[in-house]
């Protein structure tokens, strides 16, 4: 067992526990962080796997954009002392066996499938230089037109929300 | 890396989405409902980048994939504050239980 | 032979009368209903004497009157030997029938026109009469036995329709559904006959089957080999026919609606309850004499025993009655008795058998004239004292002249004194008792003279005696059988002095006694017999000493008891006391249906009956529908409107196809 096994695994045991907490926390702020802990420990697998952009990316946006939203959101909707209520006890028995059945079929789907031995020697080939090049390649492999889409898409998102999130002026006195 | 076969990241992967999916289906706060949420896309995530990096180490899809997630998985979670926002504002309440009326 | 056009219109068109009349008679028909309805009658007669002329004219072949089908349309076939034909047959006795049919109804309907004139439904009368002329007329025709039944229920039909004529009063309507359930009943028994006969012959034409069913043969050996609880099926066949033919005729033990059907207007009684429908059943032991003839199966014993004994029983219980139309109706029964043991005499020797037929076609025609005679003076005399009891009635020979002479004429046919009509026939049908079996022979000799006695005991009361309170008068008696007189009868004059009767209804009197006088004097014999051959007839003779005897001193003691009113019956019935207090009863026959049906019918089979149709068959109808609600309950919960739930609900659809597409669908 080399070290870099012990941590991988030190990290999933960290990410699972936290996550587990954050879906059954009481309460909800205690949630949030909980997450936020389970998203930095992706991001710290991302490094463990050597892809030092995707990790950088999680903590930006995940952990420093989406988290903090929650956590804005929270403040905004509720009072975060109060104990969340629990949960309906026949949804919560059948979720949990669902969820575990789920579980024990996909690990047994995907024990029964051959996946090829990693590659040997497989170098670290995603720098940020390699990643902003595909991304904006107009040839094979590239990726400049999810690009725009995605830009559109976060347009979209943005005027949205302010749509949605705007308050109404009373239009009577 | 080579010593942790791709099965047991895989493994992680598929618990990280199952634990989501019970916080989906049981909480019913709306704001914890996007929590869950949040974690199955990450779970997704890792499988992308886990097999890019096991399988297809000279390429870079996997990592393109992950990173259009993120962006999307952002772009939705602003969206649902706001509809959360909105639905506060409204209701004055965002307990996903009283929301039946649908029912039989 | 006649044009087999001319001989479909018989039966057609009263038909069209009656669809007319039915459908536009109260618009457009209201008074004229009577006038189309006797005039398309009277057509049919036209038509049907025409026929008798031209059949007795051209039907002689080859030494005897064949038979004939002028017309045959094939309706529904079940196989290749089975099928139901609509057809006419002419023969002996289906031309004297339409004949006596269309006569009989010619003058009813003339009749009904002053006796019914002013009723409100006067044009559902003439409807209902038309109708129940039709379906005698195609009964009479049939040459195919299940067009007999298809006509026999038809005549049934009729036959409720104009019993319950006054709607409005309860004894009508029970007396109809009386006779309708009763004769219903008994054509049970004539349907499985009919299947009997029919499967084991395979044929239902009346011909072919006769064929079958008497000549040796391999049909002929099944049936008679075949055999149920010991009687072979051709016995059973044949038994169960005659139930159905005695239920029509009112033979014992099936007789008990004959006199309540009396509730309806007495020109019905005339027509359908005296002359036509209840002769119907003599008419189909007749039609299959042939097969009864056969020695070997015991059914014409049947016949015989049945016909003697209801012959008897209806005479005793006659004699006590005092309502007039009852009365007629017991001697209907009485003579129709005549006519089955007259059938049922085939049984004994050659010569018999042949007299036997004869003889009781030949009472058939003759008891038509007589007693439609008898009930249309019936009629008269109700509608002039208001009541049918005798006790309201007497010393009305002045009164009503014309219908004394009449009624008079009738009563000696019916007591069979020479040379009236009925000592004819009467004499040839003890003749054939006389040579077949000489118990019957005296049960037959005793009941004529009973006849005469309760006939003149009639004949006396109405007639003679003292005249009962003013004409005027509207008797308080019980059951008015000829209700609804508004016009009928004629005028009231001021003063009290009525006219006996409007020339509507003394026309068929005076018609139907020439009628009983005369029509003893048609050769008969040589005309009507079961194989065509004529036979030689027998006149006045030694042998007709004995019933003209035994019926004038039934006369005497009739004139003894009533001429002059005294209390000599009442002596009289205290010295029979028990055998006058049973016939006075009707014997209590309808007390043991009427228990019968209640009792044990009704509590043992009917009420366990219903409680399973209720619990068991609706109960468990109930349960499954009871088990759906309740399923549909449970399901309901499921659409509880939660996101949650409804993303539950997918995982789990997900997941159970990607098994099945995993693991069993590989």
């Amino acid at each position: 067992m080399s070290a870099s096994a012990v941590v991988f695994y030190i990290l999933s045991v960290a990410i699972l526990v936290s996550a587990l907490l954050a879906v059954t926390s009481r309460k909800i702020f205690r949630s949030a962080i909980w997450l936020l802990f389970s998203l930095t420990g992706i991001a710290g697998l991302y490094f463990w796997l050597q892809m030092e952009f995707v990790a950088a990316v999680q903590i930006v946006v995940y952990v420093g954009g989406i988290v903090v939203l929650i956590i804005f959101s929270i403040f905004l909707t509720q009072q975060s002392g109060k104990d969340l209520p629990k949960p309906v006890r026949r949804r919560a028995v059948f979720a949990i066996l669902a969820a575990c059945a789920g579980f024990v079929l996909t690990c047994m789907v995907l024990r029964g499938y051959a996946f090829p031995s990693p590659a040997a020697g497989g170098g670290p080939v995603a720098s940020v230089g390699s990643i902003g090049a595909q991304l904006l390649n107009t040839s094979e492999h590239g990726y400049v037109l999810p690009f725009e889409v995605i830009s559109i898409l976060l347009l979209a998102a943005m005027i949205g929300c302010i749509v949605i999130a705007m308050k109404t002026k009373p239009d009577k006195k | 890396m080579n010593q942790v076969p791709l099965i047991h990241i895989l493994f992680l992967s598929t618990a990280l989405f199952f634990v989501g999916m019970y916080g989906l289906l049981t909480r019913r706060n709306l704001i914890t409902m996007l929590m869950s949420v949040e974690l199955i896309l990450n779970s997704v995530n890792i499988n992308f980048v886990a097999f890019n990096r096991y399988l297809y180490a000279d390429r870079l899809d996997g990592v393109f994939f992950s990173l259009f997630i993120v962006a999307i998985a952002a772009a939705e979670a602003a969206v649902a504050i706001a509809i959360i926002i909105n639905l506060y504002r409204n209701f004055k309440s965002i307990d996903v239980e009283a929301a039946d009326e649908m029912k039989f | 032979m006649p044009n087999s056009v001319y001989i479909v219109l018989i039966p057609l068109l009263p038909l069209a009368g009656f669809v007319v009349l039915g459908l536009f008679g109260r618009r457009f028909f209201s008074r004229s209903a009577g006038l189309l309805g006797t005039g398309v009658v009277l057509v049919s007669a036209v038509l049907a004497v025409w026929v008798a002329w031209r059949y007795l004219g051209a039907g002689w072949t080859d030494g005897h009157f064949g038979q004939y089908v002028p017309v045959r349309w094939n309706w529904l076939t079940f196989s290749p030997g089975i099928s139901i034909e609509m057809s006419i047959i002419l023969d002996p006795i289906s031309v004297m029938m339409i004949f006596v049919v269309t006569f009989i109804s010619l003058m009813v309907h003339i009749y009904s026109l002053g006796y019914m004139k002013g009723e409100p439904r006067y044009a559902t009368y003439y409807s209902f009469l038309n109708l129940f002329t039709f379906s005698m007329l195609g009964l009479v025709l049939a040459g195919n036995i299940f067009e007999t039944y298809i006509f026999w229920e038809l005549v049934g039909c009729s036959s409720f329709l104009l019993i319950g004529y006054y709607f409005d009063r309860p004894s009508a309507v029970r007396a109809a559904n009386k006779a309708f359930i009763v004769t219903r009943f008994a054509d049970l028994g004539f349907l499985i006959g009919i299947l009997i006969l029919s499967f084991h012959a395979e044929t239902l034409d009346f011909r072919t089957l006769i064929e079958r069913l008497t000549q040796p043969g391999p049909l002929l050996t099944g049936i008679m080999t075949a055999s149920f609880l010991g009687i072979s099926l051709l016995s059973w066949g044949l038994v169960l026919v005659f139930m159905g033919g005695a239920g029509k005729s009112a033979m014992f033990p099936l007789h008990i609606w004959l006199p309540d059907a009396m509730e309806g207007p007495t020109p019905v009684s005339a027509l359908i309850h005296a002359a036509t429908m209840v002769v119907a059943g003599v008419y189909l032991v007749a039609r299959l004499y042939p097969v009864y003839m056969y020695p070997v199966t015991d059914a014409s014993q049947v016949v015989l025993y049945v016909g003697a004994l209801s012959a008897l029983l209806a005479a005793v219980i006659a004699c006590t009655q005092t309502d007039i139309k009852r009365v007629l109706a017991y001697s209907t029964m009485s003579q129709i008795g005549y006519m089955m043991f007259a059938l049922g005499t085939v049984h004994y020797s050659g010569e018999a058998a042949t007299l036997g037929y004869t003889a009781a076609m030949f009472h058939l025609f003759t008891h038509a004239f007589f007693k439609a005679l008898l009930f249309l003076c019936a009629g008269v005399i109700i509608h002039r004292v208001h009541s049918n009891e005798m006790t309201a009635m007497g010393g009305l020979r002045r009164a009503l002249p014309l219908t004394h002479v009449c009624f008079l004429i009738a009563c000696l046919a019916i007591s069979g004194i020479p040379p009236f009509a009925g000592f004819f026939s009467k004499e040839d049908i003890l003749l054939a008792a006389w040579n077949a079996n000489k118990p019957v022979y005296y049960i037959g000799l005793f009941t004529s003279g009973l006849t005469a006695f309760y006939m003149f005991r009639l004949y006396f009361s109405v007639f003679w005696g003292r005249p009962m309170v003013g004409s005027g008068d509207h008797g308080a008696g019980g059951d008015h059988g000829a209700g609804g007189h508004h016009g009928a009868g004629g005028r009231h004059e001021a003063g009290g002095h009525h006219r006996e009767a409007p020339f509507t209804m003394k026309l068929p009197l005076v018609i139907l006694a020439l009628g009983a006088v005369f029509a003893g004097w048609v050769p008969f014999s040589r005309l009507v017999t079961y194989d065509g051959v004529p036979q030689a007839g027998h006149g006045i003779g030694v042998f007709s000493i004995a019933p003209v005897t035994v019926a004038l001193i039934g006369i005497a003691i009739a004139a003894y008891l009533y001429r002059v009113v005294s209390d000599r019956p009442k002596r009289a019935a205290v010295a029979f006391r028990g055998v006058y207090q049973f016939a006075y009863h009707k014997f209590y026959i309808d007390e043991v249906y009427s228990f019968i049906t209640k009792k044990v019918i009704f509590n043992l089979i009917g009420r366990p009956a219903a409680w399973v149709d209720r619990n068991i068959v609706d109960g468990l109808m109930n349960f499954l529908a009871a088990v759906t609600a309740r399923i549909a309950v449970g399901i309901k919960g499921l659409q509880s409107g939660k996101v949650q739930d409804y993303a539950l609900y997918f995982f789990v659809g997900i997941a159970g196809l990607a098994i099945i597409f995993i693991y069993i669908y590989t």
